[in-house]
C-alpha cells in the first residue's frame, strides 16, 4: 500500500463526527467572506434590479412601473448612443494598450533582468499609479487649444491640424480612448512582462536553432505563453472601457453634444442631477449584462487548454 | 405628543404674541448659545463673511459650517436635509424638487412676521413654489435670497478704445456693429466657456429678452402649464445666436473652454466681451481695476426695454432643523443690517436687495460694482428680470442646453433645431 493509498483510506474512514466538524470549519471560513460579499455585491445588486422597476427620486414615494424604464433604455436614440461610446471605447482601451503592451514585453524579454529592464518597466508602469482623475486633469491641459500637444503640432508644421480636441465632435471620443489608453498600457505591460518571463527560455533558444524568426518566435511562442496574461488584461480593460467614468467626467463632462458621454456617467447623472433613480438603475442592470456578454466569452477563450 | 411636534415653535411663538399683543412679534435667536448647522457653497466667500459679522453682533450664535461645491449640493442637498440633522441653513441650487418631498421649511409665517412680504413681489417670486412642487413664481415662500445676482455683459476698455467704442452700444445691432468692427481688428469680440456646461445660455437668454417678453421665458422656466421655448421670438434670439457663431464672433474652441479658462482669456486681455454676472464685479475691480466696464444686454429697438437674467442667492432652512427661528432672524438680518449689506456688496458684488426704503451700500465710483448695482436699478424699472433658463428643471442644462448648443458651435445643429429639442427634452422631463 502506498502512501498516498493508505492517507486515502484513513480519511475514508474518518468519523462523521470528525468530517461534520471539518464541514463546520468550512463553513467558518466561508461565512465572514460570504457576508461581506452578499452585503457588498449581491444585496446592492438585487436593489438596482428592484429600483429599476420603480419610478423614484431617492426621497419620496416610488410607484411601480414594471419595465417601462428597460423599454427607455433600449429605446432612445440617447441612450443606444451612450452604450455606442463605451463599445467604441472598447478599441482604444483594450486594443492599443494590449498591442503595445505585447511589443514592450516581446522587445525587452531579453534584457529583463539589467537595469535597463528594470527601469523600462517603472517607467511603463507609472501611468497606472498616477490617480485617473490627475491624468484625466493632466491631459485635458495637454489636450487645450494652447496645450502641449498643439504646441508639438506647430512645431512640426502642423499647426493647421491643431484645434481644442477635447471639444471635437470628431476627435472627443478618441481623444478620451487615448487617455484610457495611456494610463492602462501600465498594467498591461507590467502583465505581460512579468507573463513573459515566466516562459522556458529553451523555448526560444530551441526555436533559435531551428531557424525561426522573430515573428515566428513571437506568434508560435510568446503569444500562446502569455494566452492568460492577455486574456486578464482583455478583460480588466474591456471592463475600464465598459464601465468607464472618471476620465470622461474630467476631461470632457460627456461632451461635446453627448459625444462622449458614456454609461457610468449617464447613470450618476440620472441617478443624482436627474433624481430618476429607476431609470439609472435599469441602465446600470443593462451595463452590467452587458459586461458580463463581453466579458464571459474573452474568459472562455484564453482559458488555457486542457 | 407627535401632533403638538409637528407644529414649528415659531408658530406657536408667533400665535401666542399676536394673542398677547394683537401685532406680530419677529422671532429671534434669543439668548441662549445657539450653534447654526450650515451647509454652504464651495469657493464663494460670502456667506461665511456674513456669519462672522453675525457672531459679532450676536455672540450667542455660532455656526458649524460644511460646504459643498455646487455640483455636490445640487445632488446632496434631498440627503442632507432628509437625514437626521437636517441643516438649519442651507445654500439651494434648486427647491421644487425639495418642496415636492417636503424637506424645506415654509417660511411664510416668518414673512410676515419680519414684514418681507412687503418687499418688491419680484424680489421673492423666484423662491415661491406651488403646492406639490409646481409651478415656482407662486404659491408659499420656501427660501430667502441672501443677495440678489445680476447678468450682462463686460467689456475691456481698453480694447474697446481700440475699436472706437465710446459708450455701450444701444441696440442689438449697434452691439453686433461692435463685434464685427472688433472681428475686423483681430479682437475675438466674444469670450465665452462651452464645457463641461455651456455658457452659450448666457447669450441666448439675453437676446431672448432682447426680442421677446422676459415674463414668458420666466413661465417656461417657473413650469407654467403650456409654456413653450419654442416661439418665434426666441426663434428669432437663437437665429442670432447662430449667426454670431457663423460670424466667427466666439473663439473656435469653445466647446474646449471651460469657465476658469474663459475668465483668465478675459483678465488676461483677449477679447472685447464676456457675458457673466455680477459675482465677478469685485474680482474685476481688482484683477483689472479701471479697465472693466459694464452695460446691460440692449434691447431690440432704441429706447426699448431692457431685460437680464438676475437670481437669488438662494438660502433655505431644512423642513425639520432645530435652530429654524434664528436661521429666519439671520436672513432677515442679511436684508436688513447695515454691516450685513455691506458685506453683501464688498464680498458678494450684487443687490442686497431687502426692503425698497433702504438705501443700497456705497460703492468705490467709477468701479464695476457701481455699474452692475445700478444696472439693478434699471432691470426693477423696466420689470425685466428672469431666472436661469438653465433652472427649468434638474436636468435640462445638463440634458437639452448643453448638448444642443455644443451642437451649434461645431455647425451640427441649427437654431429651430436646438430649439425644438429643449422643448421635447423639457416636456420628457415634465412628464417623467
Amino acid at each position: 500500500m502506498s502512501l498516498a493509498d493508505s492517507q486515502r483510506s484513513r480519511r475514508a474512514r474518518l468519523p462523521t463526527s470528525v468530517r461534520g466538524r471539518a464541514v463546520l470549519v468550512a463553513w467558518a471560513f466561508i461565512v465572514p467572506a460570504f457576508i461581506f460579499y452578499a452585503t457588498f455585491v449581491l444585496v446592492p445588486i438585487g436593489l438596482s434590479i428592484y429600483y429599476s422597476l420603480l419610478r423614484w427620486d431617492g426621497i419620496g414615494k416610488a410607484t411601480f412601473k414594471g419595465l417601462s424604464n428597460y423599454l427607455v433604455v433600449l429605446s432612445e436614440s440617447d441612450f443606444l448612443q451612450i452604450l455606442g461610446n463605451a463599445f467604441q471605447l472598447v478599441a482604444y482601451f483594450t486594443l492599443i494598450p494590449v498591442a503595445i503592451g505585447l511589443g514592450v514585453a516581446s522587445a525587452i524579454r531579453n534584457h529583463l533582468g539589467g537595469r535597463f529592464g528594470a527601469a523600462a518597466r517603472t517607467v511603463l508602469f507609472i501611468p497606472q499609479v498616477i490617480p485617473l482623475v490627475a491624468a484625466g486633469i493632466a491631459w485635458s491641459w495637454m489636450l487645450a487649444s494652447n496645450g502641449v500637444v498643439n504646441q508639438a503640432l506647430g512645431l512640426i508644421g502642423l499647426g493647421g491640424i491643431a484645434r481644442g480636441w477635447l471639444g471635437d465632435f470628431d476627435f472627443a471620443l478618441p481623444a478620451v480612448g487615448l487617455i484610457g489608453a495611456w494610463v492602462l498600457l501600465g498594467l498591461c505591460t507590467m502583465l505581460l512582462v512579468t507573463g513573459i518571463a515566466r516562459i522556458d527560455p529553451s523555448l526560444y533558444e530551441a526555436a533559435k536553432i531551428d531557424g525561426a524568426s522573430a515573428w515566428d518566435e513571437f506568434r508560435w511562442i510568446t503569444l500562446p505563453g502569455l494566452r492568460q496574461e492577455i486574456g486578464v488584461c482583455v478583460t480588466v480593460t474591456v471592463i475600464a472601457a465598459l464601465a468607464s467614468f472618471d476620465i470622461v467626467y474630467i476631461a470632457t463632462g460627456g461632451g461635446p453634444g453627448i459625444q462622449t458621454t458614456v454609461p457610468g456617467l449617464e447613470i450618476y447623472r440620472l441617478a443624482f442631477a436627474h433624481r430618476q433613480v429607476g431609470l439609472a438603475s435599469a441602465l446600470a442592470v443593462v451595463l452590467m449584462l452587458l459586461v458580463i456578454v463581453c466579458v464571459l466569452p474573452i474568459q472562455w477563450l484564453t482559458r488555457q487548454p486542457k | 405628543m407627535k401632533a403638538k411636534r409637528d407644529i414649528p415653535a415659531s408658530t406657536i411663538a408667533i400665535t401666542a404674541m399676536v394673542m398677547a399683543t394683537g401685532a406680530y412679534a419677529a422671532p429671534s435667536c434669543g439668548t441662549n448659545p445657539v450653534v447654526l448647522n450650515s451647509y454652504f457653497e464651495t469657493g464663494f466667500p460670502l456667506p461665511t463673511e456674513l456669519s462672522k459679522e453675525f457672531t459679532k453682533q450676536f455672540p450667542n450664535v455660532t455656526f458649524d459650517i460644511k460646504e459643498d461645491l455646487f455640483q455636490t449640493l445640487m445632488e446632496n442637498s434631498p440627503r442632507v436635509l432628509s437625514g437626521d440633522n437636517p441643516p438649519d441653513l442651507i445654500r439651494l441650487p434648486s427647491i421644487s424638487d425639495l418642496v415636492k418631498d417636503g424637506l424645506l421649511k415654509n417660511l411664510d409665517d416668518y414673512a410676515t412676521a419680519f414684514g418681507w412680504d412687503k418687499y418688491p413681489p419680484a424680489q421673492l417670486a423666484q423662491n415661491r413654489v406651488a403646492e406639490g412642487g409646481s409651478p415656482r413664481g407662486e404659491g408659499s415662500l420656501y427660501a430667502m435670497g441672501l443677495n440678489y445676482s445680476m447678468t450682462g455683459v463686460f467689456y475691456n476698455k481698453a480694447l474697446a478704445a481700440k475699436i472706437g467704442m465710446t459708450k455701450p452700444p444701444e441696440t442689438v445691432a449697434e452691439f453686433e456693429g461692435l463685434m464685427a468692427k472688433a472681428k475686423a481688428a483681430n479682437i475675438p469680440p466674444i469670450i465665452i466657456w462651452n464645457k463641461p456646461v455651456v455658457g452659450l445660455t448666457f447669450p441666448l437668454q439675453n437676446l431672448m429678452g432682447s426680442f421677446g417678453d422676459p415674463g414668458a421665458v420666466n413661465d417656461w422656466i417657473f413650469q407654467r402649464k403650456g409654456a413653450d421655448i419654442n416661439t418665434p421670438t426666441n426663434l428669432t434670439a437663437s437665429q442670432h445666436l447662430e449667426q454670431w457663431i457663423k460670424s466667427g464672433y466666439f473663439q473656435d474652441d469653445i466647446n474646449s473652454v471651460d469657465y476658469a479658462t474663459a475668465m483668465s482669456r478675459f483678465i488676461g486681455g483677449q477679447g472685447l466681451f464676456l457675458f457673466n454676472g455680477d459675482w465677478e464685479s469685485g474680482n474685476f475691480d481688482k484683477q483689472m481695476a479701471g479697465n472693466v466696464g459694464f452695460f446691460l444686454m440692449p434691447p431690440a429697438e432704441a429706447g426699448g426695454k431692457h431685460a437680464a437674467m438676475s437670481a437669488p442667492l438662494t438660502y433655505g432652512i431644512g423642513a425639520h432643523a432645530k435652530n429654524a427661528d434664528c436661521a429666519a432672524f439671520f436672513l432677515n438680518w442679511v436684508a436688513t443690517n447695515d454691516a450685513a449689506r455691506k458685506i453683501d456688496v464688498a464680498v458678494g458684488g450684487s443687490n442686497p436687495g431687502g426692503p425698497v426704503d433702504l438705501p443700497l451700500p456705497a460703492v468705490a465710483p467709477g468701479s464695476v460694482t457701481e455699474q452692475t448695482l445700478n444696472a439693478g436699478t434699471t432691470i426693477a424699472k423696466d420689470n425685466g428680470a428672469m431666472d436661469f433658463i438653465a433652472n427649468a428643471t434638474g436636468a435640462i442644462y445638463a440634458e437639452a442646453w448643453t448638448p444642443t448648443l455644443q451642437k451649434m458651435v461645431a455647425g451640427r445643429e441649427d437654431s429651430a433645431t436646438m430649439l425644438k429639442e429643449v422643448q421635447d427634452e423639457y416636456v420628457k422631463e415634465l412628464s417623467r
